[in-house]
């Protein structure tokens, strides 16, 4: 089978053409670096993506603060995900770094806060 | 009046690896102005990651980036004055601010660097016809809302240009449980990065119509509809086409300008390639000691590239402000019909200078020369070359006259 696929590893976007049986790859074109054959076949096999969001904080001088997830995750629990941030509430202060889920959903990726909030 | 070796008009990306720079080249008296409540500017709001690849070898959200830069501005104390809106600048040096906290403030500064960035252009630049309801949002200003303030704008959502702000813009509020009906461009390619077509709309199955574009908004206190024409390849709208889409928002995602006033009352000249200050290798404006970096010279691709470019600024600025003046630069840059967004536009031939430049077109099997006379100093193939990607090509002194203008061509 010939896919044609956008790698999204970097800014530079390469155009990668692969041809595969199954999820074993035998040609691969167009990247220009080991990170393109790495999401191609994470692609192929379970295409998995990372997340950028936002948390409520209790008593912040701003009423969300950032999170993101440690590492990716398969692409279709995006939405489940999504749904389990949106439970929890942080109590101001947070600062960058702090978990906001600890292993969310028992997928072994962690909610971390992406920016300080103060205290209002 | 107070004196103040360098002024830098703006604490975003650009204003802060500039001021960490120069204080780092030895210029203590620094002093940063700031229009909002806290320094990193639009960096605030793009929680999204991927910054910093170039510049960190990482991938970070935009306020894990700025911290990096706000936390190392503290750590070096560099004072910076926020919810202060800088007035005027002059061509003599001189900066008049003013913030409820200190009234009107004048400084005058051994040199100015100008990092103001850009806004977001909106319905009235483009002129979309129709009524005036509630539910017309600039990307940002949308991004503002559901990232700093927590208030969705909207349930079911067209938008109108595929910017890479517009498009991750798509994404996000698909995650926030949006309908996002599709995004619509006018030019027959995307005019943000295929990585994020790939990755924020085609992940979320968000169609992207090229050679479309809202020519109607209909409704009257709300948003109700939007119609949308095909175009054909003269930019008009195709007769018949008319498509009428029922939704409550609208987020315009159709380019920024620059945010050059201050670099006009200043008196530096413009640059009609980038519509920004004409600049030369040390990003000195025609003003001199006036310096400009960032978003506010030329729109960058990819945040990295700013704060590389601030930093290349403050080289330039510092020498200025220890030697009292730098090398003229007589050299003009000049690009070919296929080159838009060329900066710097004087070069001395007698520097390292890094060239700037998009190509107009989508582009396949291009051959890039920079050529002086007669002689290539500089020759680049590229597999494919788009007017979404920012394309930079570092030369050598040792490679440059200092006689011949410098030229860019872009061949296909």
């Amino acid at each position: 089978m010939l896919r044609e696929f956008t790698c999204i590893m970097c800014p530079q976007g390469c155009d990668i053409s692969v041809e595969f049986e199954g999820a074993t790859i035998t040609s691969i074109t167009g990247n220009k670096c080991a990170k393109g054959e790495a999401y191609v076949t994470q692609e192929i096999e379970n295409p998995m993506r990372n997340i950028a969001t936002s948390a409520l904080v209790d008593g912040g001088d701003l009423p969300l603060a950032s999170v993101r997830l440690t590492d990716v995750i398969p692409k279709d629990r995006i939405f489940d995900v999504m749904a389990e941030i949106r439970t929890v509430e942080l109590s101001a202060p947070v600062h960058e770094g702090d978990i906001a889920i600890h292993d969310v959903l028992g997928l072994g990726v962690d909610v971390i806060v992406t920016k300080d909030v103060d205290a209002a | 009046m107070k004196h103040v070796d360098a002024v830098i008009i703006g604490g975003g990306p650009a204003g802060l690896a500039a001021a960490i720079e120069l204080r780092k080249k030895g210029i203590d008296d620094i002093l940063i102005l700031e229009r909002e409540k806290k320094p990193s500017g639009i960096l605030r709001q793009c929680i999204h990651d991927g910054f910093g690849l170039t510049r960190f070898g990482e991938t970070l959200s935009g306020p894990k980036y700025a911290a990096r830069f706000v936390r190392e501005a503290e750590a070096l104390q560099i004072p910076c004055l926020t919810d202060t809106t800088v007035l005027e600048v002059t061509p003599d040096r001189h900066v008049y601010a003013s913030s409820s906290e200190h009234g009107m403030m004048e400084f005058e500064a051994g040199a100015i660097v100008l990092a103001m960035g850009c806004r977001e252009r909106t319905r009235g630049a483009i002129r979309i016809p129709g009524t005036r309801p509630a539910g017309v949002y600039t990307a940002g200003v949308a991004q503002a809302y559901i990232n700093l303030k927590n208030k969705m704008v909207g349930r079911k959502v067209v938008i109108l240009g595929s910017g890479d702000i517009g498009m991750i813009m798509a994404r996000r509020m698909t995650l926030e449980g949006a309908e996002v009906l599709g995004v619509f461009e006018v030019q027959p390619y995307a005019s943000g990065l295929p990585r994020n077509v790939e990755q924020c709309l085609n992940d979320y199955n968000i169609p992207l119509s090229l050679s479309h574009t809202v020519t109607d908004i209909r409704g009257t206190d709300r948003l109700e509809s939007v119609v949308i024409s095909a175009f054909d390849e003269h930019m008009q709208p195709i007769p018949g086409t008319e498509k009428e889409y029922e939704c409550d928002t609208l987020i315009l995602s159709v380019g920024l300008i620059p945010e050059n006033e201050l670099t006009w009352m200043a008196g530096a000249e413009k640059d009609p390639g980038t519509s920004g200050a004409a600049v030369d290798e040390n990003y000195q404006t025609t003003v001199p000691g006036i310096f400009a970096a960032g978003n506010v010279l030329h729109v960058h691709d990819l945040l990295d590239f700013v704060s590389l470019e601030a930093e290349a600024l403050a080289d330039g600025a510092a020498r200025f402000l220890k030697e009292g003046s730098l090398p003229a630069c007589n050299l003009a840059v000049r690009g070919n019909e296929l080159v838009s967004g060329l900066t710097p536009s004087r070069i001395s031939g007698e520097d390292d200078v890094t060239v700037s430049f998009r190509v107009r077109r989508p582009l396949r099997n291009c051959t890039i020369e920079l050529v002086q006379g007669d002689t290539v100093v500089k020759r680049r193939r590229m597999p494919k070359a788009l007017p979404a990607e920012m394309i930079q090509i570092k030369l050598k002194a040792s490679d440059l006259s200092q006689t011949d203008d410098l030229e860019v061509k872009v061949t296909c």
